[in-house]
């Protein structure tokens, strides 16, 4: 092995709370610790941009009902408060593993290689939708198959639009959102497709429930989706774009590497360790996530309280 | 180095024209590029390299065990299982040696591996070990109940077939190959002493002409007035576990053959995940790479009972492949010297293992038919970025980034892709033209999230990068 292949083996690099995920759990979370003189309380982003899933959200919807905001205001207002609080925030960073003794992350970033201990460690790491392939929808492997995630960031983000004529698979408020998003960048929606046979209609968008998509279509670029109704009946929804939304599912790899499970409260299956918002309730809303960072920053601060005890 | 995809294609002869860029076609260019004096164009119809049969496999490199002992298959494979482990190590192609086991589920299979280890034996292949219950858990721990014993196969490899493909062809184009995309042939046509090609992107000469179309070999074939094959593309429907399914399973695990066929096999990929397939379904459409219900839902069920854990992880990829099968159980190699041409048919499951040996023995055919291959000069050995889970990513590598910090830069999370890493594959001697393309060349959004948290950024780069592209 040449020296740039030798992974790094400095010291671990110590802290008192390490939050993984900036999100509205892990910047809420971050914020109330570093308020409340956890010590050093750094928040490790692997996105370019904090915020998590509302800093793409470039809609309303956010914040309270006297103080109304977009997804992106959200996601600056909690930044800013988890970094006046004191929390130090690290962006472009990514966790990619336990290292071995004690409470320590393997990092990658701008810094490059890194070993980071904690005494707590918040495990905020977030949600993401399940895409085509894990649904094991059969069919062509087409360019246009979008999650509602990459869809908001190429429209929010990079203003972009995706396709002339897209379908929605799911009626959830997701869904509702994703619709909302291609029509606002000039996609025309064919329809909303969802297998359950009720779900909340708005008038202007199509709805067709009780269906299954059982097919993707065209080579190169989409060209239809197949879809069977609950009747027997078969149909090709002609399309050049589709979009599967919700069916969130926790990001749960570093959980996983670490042999963690959730337990009660905030509280992993290894002592230290907590977990926060999407991780554990992958349905829940932003400002879910956020009290949840809050009570998971209370369980912190009790753990590092013990520690102290149990120390002294 | 020339790689075109548009435009009309230079008008001076070649020495040869190999069509068909897959893993053959391209092992075939490396193998004349080692031949300076040859002028070598490399046609193919689609938008890039490897992207038929070649990109949709197992991607296993087999040592021949199995192979019916004394047909062509069988040299070829034994001989390019020894080629190709040798250049993968060589060109930073990832390639793991997990070894595979053929596991026996009841008594007459079991019953039937004594057989199949003598006829490993006849192959060369004395290293065969025989498995009792016991010592098949311990080593899979996993495994479903009910197995009853294992051949053990060492050797049986896994490797990247995406770059090996993209290896050879970086070989050839930078040792002077043309390699010419977009170009479907269309015609051939008697040219003096050798062939006029007329394709969807003008005329191209050649004084020899390689036949390595794959599925359309047979029409091919025929354009030149011979009925030796007819393809019957064998559809190969997989899936792809996501990489948290990788301490499930340690050896390419097989089902012990039946006359159906190899079966379905559950084997790691050297990229970190966990592959389930292929089925085995003869069709006449050769466009019909599309997978299926039916055909999910059987896997599944064979999934399930090998390794009953890995159906609780998420699929990250269902594909699909066409062997291009024909009536003949060999390889159909055959040199036509009036002709002065040679046509590589019937490489229907064992090509990607076999293509180095292939492309020797292709080269020694073309001498045959008069092609004077002159002297010898390696060509520059090329190192490829290792796609493979064992090694370290570049973001991992302290001096690397440091000296680059846009390998520090992840794009891709899921999969650890770097801004340096994707910039590099499309600056590369061939590079990618779509988000697949890319996806096989660095891995970006092949993983888990399926580009739900990259997908936009990874577009964005791509537009930057092909931009001066038309």
């Amino acid at each position: 092995m040449t020296p740039e292949n030798q992974p790094a083996r400095s010291a671990p690099r110590p802290l008192d709370v390490l939050v993984v995920g900036a999100g509205p759990a892990g910047l809420t979370a971050a914020a109330r610790l570093a308020a409340a003189g956890a010590g050093r309380v750094e928040v490790l982003e692997r996105s370019v941009r904090p915020g998590g899933v509302p800093a793409y959200c470039g809609y309303g919807g956010f914040g309270t009902r006297t103080r109304p905001l977009t997804g992106p205001e959200y996601a600056r207002l909690l930044t800013r408060a988890a970094e006046r609080a004191g929390a130090d925030l690290r962006t472009g960073v990514t966790a990619l593993d336990w290292a071995p003794g004690g409470l320590a992350l393997r990092t990658v970033g701008p810094r490059g290689p890194e070993t980071v201990a904690a005494r707590a460690v918040v495990l905020a790491t977030g949600v993401r939708e399940r895409p085509r392939p894990a649904r094991l929808v059969p069919g062509t492997r087409p360019a246009g198959v979008y999650t509602t995630g990459e869809l908001l960031q190429t429209v929010h983000l990079f203003g972009r639009s995706v396709g002339t004529r897209a379908v929605v698979v799911g009626a959830e408020e997701v869904a509702y959102t994703a619709a909302d998003t291609l029509r606002a960048s000039g996609t025309e929606v064919v329809a909303l497709v969802t297998e359950a046979t009720r779900a909340c209609a708005r008038s202007g968008t199509p709805l067709l429930t009780g269906t299954t998509v059982t097919e993707l279509l065209g080579q190169g670029r989409l060209s239809g989706v197949r879809v069977r109704h609950r009747d027997g009946e078969g149909s090709v929804l002609p399309c050049d774009t589709v979009v599967f939304t919700g069916e969130f599912l926790p990001e749960d790899e570093l959980a996983r590497l670490g042999g963690i499970t959730p337990a009660p409260g905030a509280r992993t299956s290894r002592p230290g360790v907590f977990a926060a918002g999407g991780l554990t309730h992958p349905d829940g809303r932003a400002e879910e996530a956020a009290r949840d960072g809050s009570r998971a920053a209370d369980m912190v601060l009790e753990w590092l309280a013990e520690g102290a005890h149990r120390s002294e | 180095m020339t790689v075109t995809a548009d435009g009309p294609l230079p008008p001076e002869p070649y020495d040869v024209a190999i069509v068909g860029a897959g893993v053959v076609g391209c092992a075939l260019a490396r193998e004349l590029a080692r031949r300076p004096r040859l002028r070598v164009a490399l046609v193919e119809a689609r938008d890039d390299v490897g992207q038929g049969t070649s990109k949709a496999n197992t991607a296993i490199v087999h040592t021949g065990f199995d192979a019916t002992p004394g047909t062509l298959e069988a040299r070829l494979v034994r001989d390019g299982y020894r080629r190709l482990t040798a250049y993968a190590a060589e060109s930073g192609i990832a390639l793991e040696a997990v070894g595979a086991l053929l596991v026996a589920w009841d008594e007459e299979q079991r019953a039937a591996l004594p057989r199949l280890a003598g006829k490993a034996v006849r192959n060369g292949h004395t290293e065969t070990r025989m498995l009792g219950q016991g010592e098949l858990y311990a080593r899979e721990p996993h495994l479903g109940p009910g197995a009853l014993g294992a051949l053990h196969v060492p050797g049986e490899s896994v490797i990247c077939p995406w770059t090996t493909t993209l290896a050879y062809a970086t070989q050839a184009v930078r040792a002077g190959t043309d390699l010419h995309l977009r170009a479907a042939v269309e015609t051939v046509t008697r040219d003096g002493d050798g062939h006029l090609l007329t394709t969807t992107r003008g005329t191209l000469r050649a004084r020899h002409l390689v036949n390595a179309a794959g599925l359309g070999a047979d029409t091919l074939d025929r354009l030149l007035g011979h009925d030796d094959f007819t393809v019957t593309p064998r559809r190969g429907q997989l899936l792809v576990y996501d990489r948290l399914a990788r301490p499930l399973v340690r050896h390419i695990l097989l089902p012990v053959p039946t006359a159906l066929g190899k079966g379905v096999l559950v084997a790691p990929t050297v990229h970190g995940n966990v592959l389930l397939g292929p089925t085995a379904e003869d069709l006449h459409d050769k466009s019909a790479t599309h997978s299926t219900a039916e055909g999910i839902a059987l896997l599944r069920d064979k999934g399930r009972r090998v390794l009953p854990a890995l159906l609780d992880e998420e699929v990250t990829a269902v594909y699909a492949g066409l062997r291009a099968a024909t009536e003949h159980e060999d390889y159909r190699i055959t040199a036509h010297p009036g002709e002065r041409y040679v046509t590589v048919g019937s490489i229907r499951s064992t090509g990607l293992s076999a293509s180095m040996a292939i492309a020797a023995h292709v080269t020694g055919l073309l001498a045959d038919t008069g092609l004077d291959l002159g002297p010898v000069r390696e060509p520059a050995p090329v190192t490829m970025p290792d796609l493979g889970a064992t090694a370290p990513r570049p973001c991992e590598r302290p001096g690397l980034v440091a000296a680059d910090p846009a390998y520090a830069d992840l794009v891709c999370f899921c999969e650890r892709v770097s801004r340096g890493e994707i910039r590099d594959a499309l600056a590369a001697t061939v590079p990618p033209r779509t988000p697949e393309g890319l996806r096989r060349r660095t891995r970006a959004r092949a993983g888990r999230c399926q580009g739900f948290h990259c997908g936009a950024r990874v577009a964005e780069l791509l537009r930057e990068g092909t931009a001066h592209d038309t």
